[in-house]
């Protein structure tokens, strides 16, 4: 099966460039083909690979393809050469699979936008991208995916570029995130001189023969590649793009936050976790960043009426409780939730998309509700996938875990617990948050009309991820719950066990903090009042903490400032300074040729006089 | 022989250029089009001789006594570096001719000579080892590129041509005296009066003068590349040029500096280099840095690409000081990437004025629905003009910062900066031009998009910088023997053992 690899990233690939080349005579339907079924062969074929995967573990546990030789100076050669283990493995099914049920999602919700066939090229530029960071062998192939899916958010979330708000948006998301990849960079630059490959499984083994835990260098580079992870998953502190994010089309955001993009942090973290363990100080740092994220995008959240603002703060928080999982050492959990995300998380903005395309693209959750009658297919959507969200317990994926996580974090001693705390509290968060957001627009009073009507294509995506999002979690069931270790079994040749917990406190604590959230939010919301009322608190979580006036005041505006006063180049002033003084001693001199004989010959026997003197005196 | 055809064929093609314009504006063109295209299959087959084993850096040589009572010879010799840069100075002549097909109207035979002209000098300067041909090539390139300026460019055009042949002149006289001085304390040395650079490396100086003279050197290089402070006659220069003048002179005069560098500025003087390193690695960091902070400030579009150039030179002048076969691989696909994005951004800049006779952001906007293939490509290179992998210009800036990091890490990581200073000025561009809702109602009315000739063109630089991005071996195989040669008569000019200028980690 390993000879197929390349044809995993290649068809989204090629997809892409056919419809780039072909922009203005394709027809919609040419574009819409191309752009689904390439993800679609993609994901059937990296299924079958993880069958074959599955069925004949390859010895070594990856699978691996040489594809070119990209280039090779001095001691150092990069390889374009994809390597498949079961942690590539896991993200590459959910990358092609879920990006698949988005891109057929998006040839409906799409319908009839000006640059149809564009939109379908970056979506599948975006998944090749994201294909190609999850199956690179490589630290410089795997920092190339993750550039590409730096660029395609910029191209998506400015998909409509009419608007300067949505190019603002996609500026900042990218150059945020350039800020983290700046890092990463660095970091990659001190294990190529470090250790001399930028091989990653070479880099980690040579790691963990050279540094021991705690060795300063092994620790400079572990922050370094937390820095991009950061930006790129949207944790504190290069959060500040994400919700912006929105702009793009709705699915644009499922791809972003669900599929790729956001998740590429986490997998880079648990990727390089043999340098994180050797680097305590910058591992637990994940996991506070990890909670403090997680709680911060939770209050953030509840302070939106947005329907994808929430969703947006969801995903950074969300992904803080993979960072938390990171930071207590508990890796499977943390992919583990990743997968489950990525279904919930798109169903709930694929739902979501599917409310706004029948109401006029209205967002605000206040002007929506009554929809749940009116909108039956997206309200069973959305509302199973809040409940994965909110970690509804026993029925859904989100449940099974976030508890993976947080019993993780229970388990890993003093620490751990606070950081368990914290994850509970953003659990009870995100009940409320949710719930908040089901009722406003579900129930009660309807405030816009709905129009219009869904296809297949629009519902099934809806319905698989719905399924997924139920029954997702049940490949790894704690020991309270039949101890089903699927994916941890998968995960095994990869990533260190996490701790057991038989304990069953940390479970029952969690469950009934989702179950108040919820039941909270039942209790103020389920009579929806007009928006909420613009309190400073309100405010200030509203506006994420002031982190985005924060940095506009120290980076953003002093930057345009110093652009703006020198924008006619200081330095040239100086040589302009030089050729102002040339001239006005050419000026001064000239005054000297009056042509009168007189003053000439009186200069004349003034210098000879004067010459004569100093040769006499001297 | 061949590389005096290479120096020969053009300067003739030039007088044949002139003399056809007199008969019909569009002879010229052809002429210079036939005269470019015999001199690629010239060179072509050279890339083939410098892979083949068995030769030492250099694949071919003429040699042709000129003045022999002063040590002057005309020496010309070609190593894979010399060859790269030459192949990527006949492509962009060419692409000169055919984006000046309908922006060149006025005296049409005069300005063809006057490419074909500069061609002629750049090659020289990049084939010439004898230092007094060298610099009469040196100045013999600005003369035409002068007239460029001054008779096509545009409303500040005058201005704009003397400063930039003030500076340019002005710096090579520096290079002048060191040449001459040079010359002299090594015919004080050895009794041997000559300009031979080969005679000259590891000439005997004291630290002093070789430091000055080394400075001489540095600077007339340092104002081509252009770095910090000597770069203000560049924005002017490309600004007021006509289109195929930006290009030649972005894409191919640029490197003239860069090489310069390279083959002179190292070999010649190790010791001083050396120890003018630090120096010479803050101003390029300073370099990459203002020159984002300026192209960032602009709303001139060409002058925002002018910047740019400054910016991606910080990296050229990082990488040479580095001094490592990682930096020095670095420089020369930076240098090749550099003349393809940024020559294809002039390209489309200069198409736009032809379009809606602005280069003026304030006046742009919303471009993408009326020229969509334009708007596409000028997104696509500034795209590879902030450094994305997979296409050039990443090659290049990831080998010379992975080369400097050796050298010195903090100003390797001060350059790293640049990288989300480029995304912050190259998406500007964008959106300021492309993006956005159009600033002047009257450019509603219909503008054509990219001519057929023209998207050629694009195509053509959009392959070589994907290429280049993807499988840039070729051209490390291709430099690798004479960037090994000048680092070892470095190492040896240097008497110091090859692994201190090597500077392994």
């Amino acid at each position: 099966m390993q000879h197929f690899l390349w044809l995993v990233p290649a068809l989204p690939l090629l997809g892409s460039i056919v419809l780039m080349l072909g922009a203005g005579r394709l027809s919609h339907r040419a574009e819409a083909l191309t752009g689904v079924l390439s993800v679609g062969l993609a994901a059937v074929i990296a299924f079958a690979i993880a069958g074959a995967f599955l069925l004949h573990p390859p010895p070594g546990a990856a699978y691996q393809q040489a594809l070119w030789r990209w280039f090779a100076v001095g001691r150092f050669s990069f390889g374009i050469t994809l390597r498949v283990d079961p942690l590539s493995l896991l993200m590459m099914l959910v990358t092609s699979g879920v990006g698949f049920l988005i891109h057929l999602f998006s040839t409906e919700f799409m319908e009839g936008e000006d640059g149809y066939g564009r939109f379908f090229a970056y979506l599948n530029l975006f998944v090749a991208a994201m294909l190609l960071l999850v199956m690179a062998d490589n630290f410089l192939a795997l920092y190339a995916g993750w550039e590409g899916v730096g660029l395609c958010s910029y191209l998506l979330i400015g998909f409509w570029w009419r608007d300067p708000a949505n190019g603002l948006a996609a500026r900042k998301a990218f150059i945020v995130t350039r800020v983290g990849d700046t890092a990463f960079l660095i970091g990659l630059l001190l294990i190529a001189s470090r250790l001399g490959t930028l091989n990653i499984a070479g880099a980690m083994r040579e790691a963990a023969h050279t540094w021991h835990v705690g060795a300063p260098a092994a620790t400079l580079i572990a922050f370094l590649l937390l820095g991009g992870a950061v930006g790129k998953s949207a944790q504190l502190p290069l959060q500040t793009w994400l919700p912006d994010a929105m702009a793009g089309p709705t699915p644009v955001s499922a791809l972003i936050h669900a599929a790729t993009m956001v998740t590429a942090g986490v997998y880079l973290i648990a990727r390089t976790h043999v340098l994180f363990l050797l680097a305590p100080a910058a591992e637990i740092t994940v996991g506070i960043v990890g909670a403090a994220t997680l709680l911060l995008a939770g209050f953030s959240a509840l302070a939106q009426n947005d329907i994808k603002r929430i969703l947006a703060y969801s995903t950074m928080s969300q992904i803080g409780y993979m960072f938390l999982a990171l930071g207590v050492g508990a890796w499977r959990a943390a992919m583990f939730h990743f997968m489950t995300h990525a279904f919930f998380k798109a169903l709930l903005f694929l739902s979501a998309g599917a409310v706004t395309m029948r109401l006029h693209h209205e967002q605000d959750i206040y002007r929506m509700g009554g929809l749940a009658r009116r909108l039956p297919a997206a309200f069973w959507s959305f509302l199973i996938g809040s409940a994965a969200l909110a970690a509804l317990p026993l029925i859904t994926s989100g449940f099974y875990s976030k508890e993976a996580i947080l019993s993780g974090a229970w388990a890993d001693g003093n620490g751990g617990r606070v950081l368990w705390l914290a994850g509970v509290i953003g659990a009870f968060v995100t009940g409320i948050y949710i719930f908040r957001a089901v009722f406003i627009a579900f129930f009660g009073e309807e405030h816009t009309p709905v129009s219009g009507a869904y296809g297949w294509r629009v519902v099934m995506p809806l319905v698989v991820l719905s399924a997924l999002s139920l029954v997702g979690g049940f490949i790894e069931l704690p020991p309270a719950f039949g101890h089903v270790t699927l994916l941890s079994r998968l995960l095994a040749p990869v990533l260190p066990p996490t701790r057991e917990v038989t304990d069953m406190t940390p479970l029952l604590l969690a469950s009934a903090a989702s179950i108040l959230g919820i039941a909270l939010a039942a209790a103020l919301y389920w009579r929806p009042s007009r928006s909420p009322a613009e309190t400073p608190l309100w405010r200030f979580w509203h506006g994420a903490a002031g982190f985005d006036a924060l940095y506009d005041r120290l980076l953003v505006r002093p930057v345009i400032w110093a652009a703006r006063i020198d924008r006619d180049d200081f330095i040239d002033r100086v040589y302009d300074g030089v050729a102002w003084g040339t001239q006005a001693l050419h000026r001064a001199i000239r005054r000297t040729q009056t042509g009168n004989v007189r003053l000439y010959a009186a200069s004349l026997a003034i210098g000879s006089v004067g010459l004569i003197a100093i040769a006499v005196l001297r | 022989m061949i590389l005096f055809w290479l120096i020969l064929f053009p300067t003739v093609g030039g007088v044949l250029a002139w003399i056809a314009g007199a008969r019909d504006p569009d002879a010229p063109r052809w002429v210079a089009i036939a005269v470019l295209t015999l001199e690629l299959l010239v060179a072509l087959p050279l890339i083939g001789a410098a892979l083949a084993p068995g030769h030492g850096a250099w694949i071919a040589q003429f040699d042709h006594s000129w003045i022999p009572q002063l040590g002057i010879s005309f020496e010309l010799d070609l190593d894979g570096l010399s060859l790269v840069l030459i192949l990527l100075t006949i492509v962009l002549s060419l692409v000169c001719v055919v984006i000046s097909w309908t922006e060149i109207t006025d005296r049409s035979g005069l300005f063809h000579a006057n490419l074909l002209w500069t061609t002629a000098g750049v090659i020289g300067v990049f084939l010439a080892l004898d230092l007094f041909l060298f610099f009469f090539f040196w100045e013999l390139m600005l003369v035409p590129m002068y007239f460029i300026i001054a008779l096509w460019g545009h409303e500040n055009r005058s201005y704009a041509a003397i400063k930039f042949f003030l500076f340019t002149q002005g710096s090579g006289l520096l290079m002048l005296v060191s040449i001459l001085v040079l010359v002299f304390i090594h015919q004080r040395a050895t009794g041997d009066l000559t300009f031979d650079y080969l005679a000259l490396l590891g000439t005997k100086m004291s630290p002093t003068t070789g430091f000055l003279l080394m400075l001489g050197f540095f600077i007339a290089f340092a104002v081509k590349l252009p770095a910090v402070p000597f770069h203000t006659w560049l924005p002017d220069a490309h600004t007021e040029a006509p289109t195929a003048g930006s290009v030649l002179l972005a894409g191919i005069l640029l490197k003239t500096g860069a090489y310069g560098l390279i083959r002179f500025v190292v070999p010649l003087f190790p010791a001083a280099a050396h120890a003018f390193a630090p120096v010479a690695m803050a101003l390029a960091v300073a370099g990459i840095l203002y020159g984002a902070l300026l192209a960032f400030g602009q709303n001139d579009l060409k002058r925002l690409v002018a910047y740019s150039s400054v910016s991606h030179m910080g990296f050229v002048l990082l990488g040479v000081f580095a001094w490592s076969t990682l930096a020095l691989q670095g420089v020369v696909v930076q240098m090749l990437a550099h003349g393809i994005s940024t020559g294809a951004l002039f390209v489309l800049v200069g198409a736009l004025q032809e379009r809606i006779h602005t280069r003026d952001m304030r006046r742009m906007g919303g471009l993408w629905g009326m020229v969509p293939r334009l708007s596409a490509c000028g997104m696509f290179f500034a795209i590879a003009s902030l450094g994305l992998p997979g296409l050039g210009n990443f090659i290049g800036e990831f080998l010379i910062l992975l080369g400097s990091f050796q050298a010195s890490v903090v100003f390797t990581v001060i350059a790293t900066f640049g990288l989300v200073a480029a995304a912050a000025y190259s998406l500007l561009l964008v959106q300021r031009a492309f993006h956005g809702a159009p600033q002047e109602p009257a450019h509603h009315r219909a503008i054509a998009d990219l001519s057929p000739p023209h998207l050629a063109v694009m195509a053509v630089l959009v392959v070589a910088i994907v290429g280049l991005g993807l499988y840039p071996q070729p051209v490390v195989d291709e430099v690798a023997p004479g960037l090994a040669a000048v680092q070892h008569s470095a190492a040896v000019s240097a008497a110091l053992p090859e692994h201190v200028a090597e500077r392994a980690p």
